[in-house]
């Protein structure tokens, strides 16, 4: 049961997504990319859970723990990117000068 | 393990991501919606820490700072023309922590195979085609890694391998088959992407944007969490359909452009016979004091050369001091990464409404006295319109021809991308100023501010 369950919240977010993502305006499609790069690190949440039930120095914890790291990498310079990217966009005041 | 508060605040983290995503529908609430984001990603994170075991909170804890630390700095250190390259790089290695987490489970608890087995299949293709992805835009591979003989062949049985290995660990579950379909996944992704040229570099971006989402989904699978799946359905979803539009912006499907590498050049030979005009940027200073309506079109060419800068200075002379309409015309796959000219032009500071999508600015090209073509070409290459042989056939392209002058800023008169001439180089409204974008059009603005 419980994996059907997943599965229809599944296919009911690809249909949420493909209408969001229809609308976004092709100008950002760029920061689309790196604000989409970044949330998809949220599987840091799944490799915190896995961190926190691991063994000291097992295998496993050493796994689990790079994985937040380089999740933790993922996440926080694809938000920086963005913000660079999108502070870009910007209305300018001085439009011309 | 999943209390209900915890439920209530993974859907809220989804719903922030969901209106995060929909606020670039509109450059003015885009900056908003990458804050909405983070406020997502801050609570996903501190809710998830809370309620866990405190065993290895210090390590987790240092792991996330020095991830976070690393990241930050190299996001505000990278310069704007490499960006392409770092999204690529942060692309890969949430794919490669997705393929961690899976190989952890598998140490860790027994859950279902079938999602493990996915995340590192995925996973491991995400990361290692985003590597490939980030050394070829940074030009680390010479021309001959482009053409592996039997390349396709080669492709083809890796890729049954793969399958193989993947139905083998099914069976046998253990931690060394799905250490070999790791390898596969490796092999295979490596195999894949090595060959696909620069231009052809937006599509595989999104194709490994879309893999990465994916692959957070098949995580969230295994540790049954409702935030990983919604989060990585919709990455998945903004992958695909970026690959999606870019494919049709260039009218190949996805399989020509990563098994198909074209090499025809024999079209439009008579062509070669035909002479080219060339100009000064002084000749073409001149044309343009007395144009007044002017249409911009960039290509890579002119990231290459960073001649944004020197772009915007140019607008803003003509308009203001000569009062021409000048507006900027971007293809969907100009550039090395979807709406990368947007990007740049952005940094330059021109202004986000001078920018137009090609099928708001085509019919416009009638009208216009000059189209100003730097560092582009199979973008606006008539015979993807009328030649029937021509490999750029059926694509749909800039209707530059169509201006009264066409200037083209070209060091070369070479073929593009794609290795088809462009016979407009030839037509008898186009003027060739062979030399550095951003030099000619620097020369180009101290004319106009002087005449």
């Amino acid at each position: 049961m419980t994996i059907l369950f997943l599965f229809t919240i599944f296919i009911l977010a690809c249909f949420i997504g493909y209408f969001v993502v229809w609308g976004v305006t092709p100008a950002l499609h760029s920061p689309l990319m790196s604000v989409s790069n970044a949330i998809s690190g949220i599987v840091i949440v799944g490799a915190l859970y896995v961190a926190a039930y691991s063994d000291n120095l097992a295998i496993s914890e050493i796994l689990s723990i790079s994985a937040v790291f380089l999740a933790s990498v993922n996440i926080f310079g694809g938000f920086a990117v963005s913000e660079r990217m999108l502070a870009m966009f910007k209305k300018k005041d001085n439009k011309n000068a | 393990m999943l209390n209900i508060e915890l439920f209530l605040i993974y859907l809220l983290v989804s719903i922030l991501f969901i209106v995060a995503i929909r606020g670039l529908s509109r450059p003015n609430t885009a900056l908003l919606s990458n804050r909405l984001g983070m406020t997502g990603m801050l609570l996903a994170i501190i809710s998830t820490m809370f309620v866990l075991p405190e065993q290895n909170h210090i390590l987790i804890l240092i792991a996330i700072f020095a991830g976070a630390l690393i990241g930050i700095m190299s996001a505000i250190k990278v310069k704007i023309t490499a960006l392409p390259q770092m999204v690529a790089v942060f692309n890969g290695l949430g794919g490669l922590s997705s393929t961690l987490v899976a190989f952890a489970q598998m140490k860790n608890m027994q859950t279902q195979y079938l999602d493990i087995s996915l995340s590192v299949a995925i996973g491991t293709i995400a990361f290692m085609g985003s590597m490939i992805a980030y050394l070829k835009l940074q030009g680390n591979f010479a021309k001959i890694l482009r053409k592996l003989p039997f390349h396709n062949v080669f492709n083809l049985a890796l890729f049954i391998i793969m399958i193989f290995s993947w139905g083998n660990f099914l069976v046998y579950s253990t931690i060394d088959s799905l250490f070999y379909l790791m390898c596969f996944a490796l092999l295979w992704s490596v195999a894949v992407t090595m060959p696909v040229g620069g231009a052809d570099m937006p599509i595989v971006v999104s194709v490994l944007n879309a893999c990465s989402g994916f692959a957070a989904t098949a995580v969230g699978f295994s540790v049954s969490n409702v935030a990983l799946i919604i989060t990585g359905a919709i990455v998945g979803a903004s992958g695909t359909i970026l690959t999606f539009i870019m494919t049709k912006a260039i009218n190949r499907s996805l399989l020509e452009v990563l098994f198909y590498n074209q090499t025809k050049d024999e079209v439009l030979k008579d062509i070669k016979d035909k002479t080219v005009r060339s100009a000064s940027p002084e000749d073409a200073a001149f044309i343009l004091e007395n144009s007044s309506k002017i249409i911009i079109v960039p290509g890579f060419g002119m990231a290459a050369s960073e001649a944004q800068f020197a772009l915007k200075n140019m607008a803003f002379v003509l308009k203001n001091k000569y009062g021409a309409s000048v507006k900027f015309a971007i293809h969907p796959v100009a550039g090395r990464m979807p709406g990368h000219m947007n990007v740049l032009l952005a940094e330059a500071g021109i202004d986000y409404e001078d920018v137009f999508e090609m099928d708001d600015i085509n019919p416009e090209f009638r009208t216009a006295d000059v189209a100003y073509v730097i560092g582009a070409n199979d973008i606006t290459n008539p015979a993807a319109k009328t030649l029937k042989t021509s490999p750029l056939y059926g694509m749909p392209v800039l209707d530059v021809y169509k201006a009264k002058t066409v200037f083209f800023v070209k060091r070369t008169l070479g073929t593009g991308y794609s290795k088809t001439d462009n016979p407009l180089f030839f037509a008898d409204n186009t003027m060739m100023i062979f030399g550095d974008a951003k030099k000619v059009t620097e020369n180009i603005v101290k004319d106009l501010e002087q005449g």
